[in-house]
């Protein structure tokens, strides 16, 4: 079990993998742990009560390095310009949909990067690798999200260029990854219109945590007749500042809103 | 699951402080955890003696501050207590708000047996 997350690979290592046909020597440890710690900012008062107790007040976040690592990650993209989303949703969602129209579409405009992060498979590395964008496969084994010294290290491997969009693709899980900044630039989640209504208010830190809520599946709408505003109205109730679109990654409807919003808002 | 990446962050945090400190064992541990701080005690609970065991933590008396929800409302400036992150205001009912208190996830202090 990793000594830092808890993800539950037995050797204690996430693994990053790059697709299928690709050469296979950018695997890398995903943890490296041996960070140096020597000059972190903490308070270290001794008080000796009884001869050998003593008390060490520290005041420490308990995710402190995960956060640590995240703004070294939002330090590298701030210099090098690059634009960094982190997609989290339910698994099936349709993230990876989600991510295949925007990248066809946009491709030819932006320098695309994506990192995914299962808890196993290559496959939705493959799906991205097919439209020739480059990409970097997480898989946290037992693990149930990305943390940031993951994103380090793909980055490392991945190597985006200046003025360029990183996408991460979370885990399928609407509960932990809300709890692990990555350094990212905005937070999306995904809903889709199957899901449920009140998904928004059952899992609140996920959208309270978040800047955008795609609701996808919008073509199965004549089928499921969902109360759109209902979704909205739960979420809104958790994030009044979320943004919302609605879309189908499957016939692009309200695609186009969307890609409007990473334009206005990449650096 | 996320509470085991909760637990093991806060081993480190006492392994790492301990050894500072010159010392072997920690006789306490005291920790803040808010309301809306997304960590269930009852999971962190369950995880903990499996996650201490074998390291400077096995023991250890836990002590948790548990620190309730509070939130400002950023319509009428009214303060109000909360349990969770989607409840408004109670005088304007309006769901803009700043939330006070309740997102603490700290450890707090170690009480440690030096060398």
């Amino acid at each position: 079990m990793c000594g830092v997350c808890g993800c539950g690979n037995d050797d204690g290592k996430a693994t990053i993998t790059l697709p299928n046909n690709k050469e296979q020597n950018g695997i890398l440890e995903a943890h490296d742990h041996g960070h140096n710690h020597g000059h972190h900012r903490h308070h270290h008062h001794s008080h000796p009560k009884d001869g050998s107790k003593t008390i060490i007040d520290l005041e420490r976040d308990i995710l402190n390095q995960n956060q640590l690592g995240a703004e070294k990650n939002r330090g590298y993209f701030d210099a090098k310009n690059i634009f960094v989303l982190n997609l989290v949703s339910s698994p099936g969602s349709g993230k990876t949909a989600l991510l295949e129209k925007t990248l066809t579409d946009l491709k030819g405009k932006f320098d695309f990067y994506v990192i995914e992060g299962d808890q196993q498979t290559l496959n939705d590395a493959n799906r991205i690798d097919a439209l020739n964008v480059p990409v970097i496969q997480v898989n946290t084994g037992q693990g149930c999200h990305l943390e940031s010294d993951m994103i380090y290290n793909a980055v490392k491997t991945l190597k985006p260029v200046d003025d360029s969009i990183l996408m991460i693709e979370n885990v399928g899980n609407l509960v932990c990854p809300s709890m692990f900044d990555l350094g990212e630039d905005k937070r999306v989640v995904i809903i889709s219109i199957t899901e449920g209504e009140d998904k928004p208010i059952k899992y609140p830190d996920m959208f309270h945590g978040s800047n955008v809520c795609l609701i996808n599946k919008m073509d199965l709408q004549p089928y499921l007749n969902a109360d759109i505003d209902k979704i909205k109205d739960y979420a809104r109730q958790v994030n009044p500042h979320l943004e919302f679109f609605e879309v189908s990654a499957t016939t692009g409807q309200g695609m186009e809103a969307w890609y409007q919003w990473l334009e206005k808002n990449k650096k | 699951m996320h509470e085991l990446s909760i637990a093991l962050g806060i081993i480190k945090i006492a392994e790492d402080e301990t050894r500072k400190a010159d010392a072997t064992k920690v006789e306490k541990i005291e920790l803040q955890i808010g309301a809306l701080s997304g960590v269930e005690l009852d999971a962190l609970d369950y995880v903990w003696e499996q996650a201490v065991k074998d390291t400077v933590l096995e023991g250890a008396e836990l002590e948790i501050d548990f620190v309730s929800g509070k939130a400002r409302c950023l319509e009428c400036q009214t303060e109000f207590s909360m349990e969770k992150v989607y409840d408004n205001c109670p005088k304007c009912q309006s769901y803009f708000k700043e939330i006070i208190s309740g997102k603490e996830l700290l450890v707090k202090a170690l009480e440690v047996i030096k060398n």
